[in-house]
């Protein structure tokens, strides 16, 4: 064996502190090897001893991955680094998101006695977060507040916006950030030169890396503005029109001030959705429940109502479809976003796939009825028009056809959809109303209910059938002090999964009991 | 062609004497085996050792100059069978892979090559990937070297020590007849850093010369009696030969004082980790310098007697640094003290636990309280009686959600599995078993399609029980990769003998491309050393089955499910195979990806898809993203007070694969998807044409804008 007496004799005071320990935490794809690679290029380049690993492959493909950096001045003689972060045990964390950030937190990378957290804001929402059909997106601010504590230094905003703004990629702004940071004994310029070595996208990358250093180090701000919440959007018509739509608003200011805000958007979206006298049918109905709340609960059974009513009214057909996707509004949003300019065209195709009942839908409603009526009649129509369709909307002949159907909104109201649909309204709402004496809050968790009816073909009618299963569990526990809770427990894990079977569980549960 | 390119790295390959060498570990080694003068090299590609078979593919020049053969060997067993050229010839040769599944497979030829005995040295350069970030079973390929008797060298996880490994190997080898397999984990593969390099040796005999002058031994056929006589030489000659040379050049290494009451025995790969402890106790310094005596093994198998009773003397008590389960290294230690009635405590897995990876924490912990046991005067005060931590970090574990691998964006192999989804909707479940390589994530949400794998190129082989068919049929999937490593005859063949009534889908997205977009067979490629474009297809009509159809699109879902639903429900009962092809997103992407900016740059017209959601459509039920899973199909809260849930969003990183579109199509989900492509230096007719066409078509917008009220659209 080879023998190596080296003996510790140096004085033990703490010369570990030499040895300084960065973790990147970042999502596959997102260039952390890039980043990583220039920082150790900038270590080596201003005469540090630096080792970096990573675990590379299929393991880390779109998901959760660190790469470790620890890098020592080069008067240290043959530093001994560890391959691995350690809890408690690390410098600098660079998150390139937000739930790494947290992923980072939680593995005690991040601790207040020494660590500078870098991390940008911005989500790359897990396939956990997204499939659920309701809301499963995680709590940043719960991310937010945890690093406030855990970090010595924190330096967070979104990275990723500023990178897209400047055409480049998040590595690129963690970097900026990170020499801004000052964690790093290195000016800017060797950052910058590491840069120019890596050779590639070096333009971006310093543009994104100079936009991320400036809003870092406190002289630019935040690229993010937060948006004026609740600015009523401009309406612009016809005079006779505008005439109309000031009475109407006029009777949306006279509501109590709790009710207001969601009832003139609900106002904005019914008459968008087919035109003033509709708007009116609307406030009606909110009058209807109007009568029957109080300002002893706040309003709450109207807010509801204001808003799943108006969500209810403006259901989603074919008309609705092809009148939104051929506004002059939309082509220039789609513009917008695709990031067009002078000298480029744009291609549009969008994809339709009609159902027989969607084509009955349309029909009036005794055509209609008596088409939905006979299973070979429907197989007939199923036959003729439900096959996908890849219609070009930036040419003429498409986009007349979605012109011509987008037209067609005074005829709506005679269609069967329309009949199902003010039927299926008036029931909920008359069910859902009937509580409001006994129970209040009851009839305001069955309003609620509505959220569970969204989507199109199968997805629709499986939210139908959910709606129908919780309303239906109000019979079962009206009278219980609880039956509110119930409904909104119930209705949440309606929303957790595709099937219902956390829905089953639940109401397996209230079955149990009632 | 590989997902990166080394043509960089190969220049590293040239430095000569004196120059120093900065990069990744595994290419050190690529370095270090032709400073040895290795006479042919070759494998199997997978993480964590893919690198080095790229980075070989991309030097055929240097190889060629050198006089050394590469080979991308067909399969792991391949590659291992390939070191027999060692047995007779006195070449060098090394092969790699990853372990411990590299080694499942090889290990029949190893174990033919450990019996016969080497002339050359022959190395085996083993990516061991085990611990955090391995895609695999977690097992240990030691037990491989013990049950077969050869040697294995585990050493510091630093390019001098890994480097002066290769060299060292080889000698053993040859020193001892056996071939040696040289252990490095997922992160030394990957670990950067410096070592001194020499210059480049061409192999003293190349493959071609002995080619010209054959030579064969009857004595080192494995056929009795010479197997007899093989177990008899490895025992009697080959193992002591190997202890000598291990000893006489100081293989393993001895750190820290000569005299103190503990010490600790570490296989060379943890060294980094029990260096880290104990510099965190205080009782280590940066450079490595120790309090408490560490005998390294560079060589874990064999293990040195007198070597290791030597390290012992003096001690009251050892802790062994072993990785993994079972701890095969402890237990020989114990049998040697035991044997020589010694009195020293030895300790390992009684502090450390029995299994997982030893991460920094679990090293400080279990040296900590080995210590505290064994040696407390030695620890310092702060750890002895450590002051109330006081930080209460708030819980994230609810709030953080899981995040493993999945689909890349614009993935071929996403839009198979929402066609899978789709007939599962239809016909029912059915029995589905799985292979290796990225199809494996279907496994996994959103899709949650396949229930086990067995091994590479084993899909449709493991299936075998339901060949009979029944009511439903068994469904198997597996990749190209799996297809040529072994999956043509152990899974394709085994359904056309047995006359399998079942389904097998193969996923030709034309590369090896879990492991890093190498080329195969079947690539669409032309490589210029390698033989591309050999059809899946041909090879399935060769070997008798009757029943292929081919998608040559994947993205268009209907076809899918259609010809999934027809392999399903048709009247033939003999094997049915799909071949879905489309092109590896990744590796298309990084090829055309310059070739369009180049062509925008330049002026030609080029169109560039991107697929977009209108907001005010979408209803926010997420029935799209449970057919996909694609990174860049996300969601976004909207600033409306009337909508609860988010709906979704693609951002800027679509590559416009269609997957959305289509998926939405055959699955009847809704109408908010569109295509948008971007035209890109459109031509002085079309910019004419669409001119015209947009002004009507805006016309037509403002008149019915004029007749109604409008609403400035919420930013959605």
């Amino acid at each position: 064996m080879t023998k190596h007496d080296n003996s510790l004799t140096v004085s033990r005071d703490d010369q570990l502190d030499v040895i300084l320990k960065l973790a990147v935490m970042a999502v596959g794809g997102q260039g952390g090897g890039v980043l990583t690679t220039w920082i150790e290029t900038l270590a080596r380049t201003q005469g540090f001893t630096c080792q970096a690993t990573s675990v590379a492959g299929v393991a880390q493909r779109t998901g959760a991955t660190i790469y470790y950096i620890e890098m020592a001045p080069s008067t240290v003689t043959a530093p001994v680094f560890s391959l691995a972060p350690a809890p408690g045990d690390v410098d600098i964390v660079v998150a390139a998101e937000m739930m790494e950030a947290g992923r980072a937190i939680m593995r005690g990378f991040v601790t207040p006695d020494r660590t500078t957290l870098i991390a940008s804001t911005h989500r790359a929402l897990a396939v956990s977060e997204k499939s659920v059909p309701g809301d499963g997106v995680a709590a940043s601010q719960e991310v937010r507040a945890a690093a406030e504590i855990a970090a010595q230094r924190l330096v967070m905003f979104d990275l990723e916006q500023i990178a897209v703004a400047q055409g480049s990629v998040i590595s690129a702004s963690l970097f900026g950030a990170l020499a801004a940071s000052g964690c790093l004994p290195f000016d800017r310029d060797a950052f910058e030169a590491a840069i120019r070595a890596g050779g590639k996208a070096v333009d971006a990358s310093l543009r994104a890396f100079a936009a991320a250093y400036a809003v870092a180090s406190g002289t630019a701000e935040d690229a993010v503005t937060p948006t004026e919440k609740g600015a009523a959007p401009d309406v612009t018509g016809p005079g006779g029109l505008m005439k109309q739509w000031q009475a109407l608003q006029d009777r949306v200011a006279a509501f109590p001030g709790e009710v207001q805000e969601m009832a003139s958007a609900g106002l904005r979206k019914t008459v968008d959705f087919q035109n003033v006298d509709y708007g009116i049918i609307y406030l009606d109905r909110i009058d209807g429940v109007l009568a029957k709340d109080s300002a002893k609960q706040r309003y709450l059974l109207t807010r509801e109502a204001a808003k799943h009513i108006a969500n209810a009214m403006a259901y989603d057909d074919i008309i609705k479809v092809a009148e939104l996707k051929t506004r002059e509004a939309r082509f220039s949003r789609v513009n917008r976003e695709m990031g067009l300019t002078g000298g480029q065209r744009i291609k549009l195709t969008e994809y339709f796939h009609p159902r027989a009942s969607e084509i009955a839908g349309l029909m009036p409603a005794r055509l209609g009825a008596w088409l939905e009526a006979s299973s070979s009649r429907m197989a007939r129509l199923d036959r003729w028009f439900g096959k996908g369709r890849h219609l070009r909307s930036d040419r003429v002949t498409g986009f007349m056809m979605l012109y011509l159907l987008g037209g067609r909104q005074s005829w709506r109201l005679k269609t069967l959809r329309h009949a199902h649909e003010v039927a299926h309204l008036e029931a909920w709402l008359s069910q859902s109303l009937r509580h409001v004496d006994k129970d209040y809050h009851l009839a305001v968790e069955l309003l609620r209910c509505r959220r569970l009816i969204k989507g199109y073909s199968d997805t629709h009618a499986r939210g139908l059938t959910k709606f129908d299963r919780v309303c239906g569990a109000a019979s079962l526990l009206a009278g219980r002090k609880d039956a509110a809770d119930w409904i909104q427990r119930l209705r949440e894990a309606a929303l957790k999964d595709e099937a219902g079977e956390a829905l089953d569980g639940a109401l397996k549960t209230v079955r149990s009991f009632t | 062609m590989a997902e990166r390119s080394f043509k960089a790295e190969v220049e590293h390959l040239r430095l000569g004497a004196g120059e120093t060498f900065t990069g990744e570990g595994i290419l050190a080694i690529t370095k270090a085996l032709l400073e040895n003068g290795v006479g042919y090299v070759g494998g199997y590609q997978g993480a964590p050792i893919s690198h080095l078979m790229d980075v070989l593919a991309d030097a055929q020049d240097l190889l060629g100059e050198l006089g050394v053969r590469y080979e991308a060997n067909a399969s792991e067993a391949g590659a291992a069978a390939m070191l027999a050229a060692s047995v007779h010839y006195p070449i060098r040769g090394a092969v790699t892979f990853k372990g411990p599944v590299g080694v499942n497979v090889a290990s029949d030829a190893l174990a033919n090559l450990a019996s016969s005995g080497v002339t050359g040295g022959a190395l085996i350069v083993l990516g061991e990937d085990y611990g955090e970030g391995s895609s695999i079973m977690q097992e240990r390929s030691h037990a491989f070297a013990m049950k077969s008797q050869f040697w294995l060298l585990d050493p510091r996880p630093n390019l001098p020590s890994i480097t002066r490994a290769v060299g060292q190997g080889f000698e053993l080898s040859e020193a001892s007849n056996t071939p040696v397999m040289l252990m490095v984990r997922i992160r030394s593969c990957h670990v950067t850093g410096s070592f001194e390099t020499r210059d480049n040796v061409p192999p003293p005999l190349n493959v071609r010369d002995a080619l010209a002058n054959p030579r064969r031994d009857f004595s080192r056929v494995v056929l009795p009696p010479m197997s007899y006589a093989h177990e008899q030489d490895k025992v009697k000659n080959r193992w002591p030969a190997a202890q000598k040379f291990i000893t006489e050049n100081g293989l393993n290494e001895v750190f820290g004082p000569q005299k103190a009451p503990v010490g600790i025995v570490l296989q060379g790969g943890m060294y980094n980790g029990v260096i880290r402890a104990l510099q965190r106790l205080g009782m280590a310094d940066v450079s490595g310098k120790t309090d408490v005596p560490l005998y390294v093994l560079n060589v874990t198998y064999p293990l040195v007697r007198d070597e290791f009773l030597a390290f012992c003397a003096g001690k009251d008590a050892l802790l062994v640094v072993e990785e993994g389960q079972p701890e095969f290294i402890e237990q020989d230690l114990s049998t040697m003290l035991y044997r020589a009635q010694s009195s020293v405590r030895l300790s390992g897995k009684d502090v450390f636990p029995q299994a997982g990876e030893y991460t920094g924490q679990v090293m400080l912990d279990g040296v900590t309280a080995f210590l505290r046991r064994h040696a407390p005067d030695l620890l310092p005060g702060q750890v002895r009686a450590p002051n109330a931590e006081g930080h209460a970090i708030p819980d994230l574990s609810k709030t953080v959600p899981i995040r493993p691998p999945s689909f890349c964006t614009g993935c071929p192999e996403r839009p198979i599995f929402a066609a899978m989804k789709l007939v599962e909707q239809k016909l029912g479940k059915h029995q589905i078993a799985a292979d290796i390589g990225c199809h494996l994530f279907a496994a996994l949400p959103p899709f949650e399609i396949g229930g086990a794998t067995m091994g590479y190129g084993l899909g449709p082989a493991s299936n075998a029980a339901f060949d009979g068919g029944g009511e439903k049929r068994a469904i198997s999937i597996i990749g190209d990769g799996g297809f040529w490593h072994n999956g043509l005859s152990t899974s394709i063949g085994n359904m056309v003998f047995n006359r399998s009534d079942s389904v097998a889908i193969i996923v030709d997205n034309f590369y090896s491309a879990a492991t890093g977009g190498q080329d195969i067979m079947s690539s669409r490629a032309q490589n210029p050393s390698k033989s591309t474009n050999n059809p899946i297809a041909k090879a399935l009509k060769g070997i008798g089955i009757e029943w292929v159809r081919q998608i040559d699109h994947t993205y268009d879902v209907t076809a899918m499910r259609d010809v999934l639903e027809e392999a399903l429900t048709c009247d033939y009962d003999g094997p049915k195979v799909i071949i879905a092809a489309s092109e590896c997103m990744l590796n298309k992407q990084r090829r055309e990806k310059p070739k369009r900016n180049e062509a925008i740059k330049a002026g030609r017209r080029i169109g560039v898809p991107r697929f977009g959601v209108d907001a005010d459509i979408c209803t926010g039920d997420h029935a799209c993203i449970r057919l996909s899973g694609c990174p860049s199909l996300s969601l976004k809260h909207l600033d409306d007070p009337l909508r609860d849930d988010p709906v979704a969003h693609i951002d800027q990183t679509c590559v416009g694969c269609g997957n959305c579109g289509e998926v939405a199509d055959a699955a009847i989900l809704c109408p908010s998807f569109y295509r948008a492509e971007v035209v890109h230096n459109p031509g002085a007719l079309e910019r004419w044409w669409v001119g015209r066409r947009g002004r009507l078509i805006n016309w037509l917008q403002s008149r019915r804008a004029r007749t109604r009220l409008n609403f400035e659209a919420a930013d959605l």
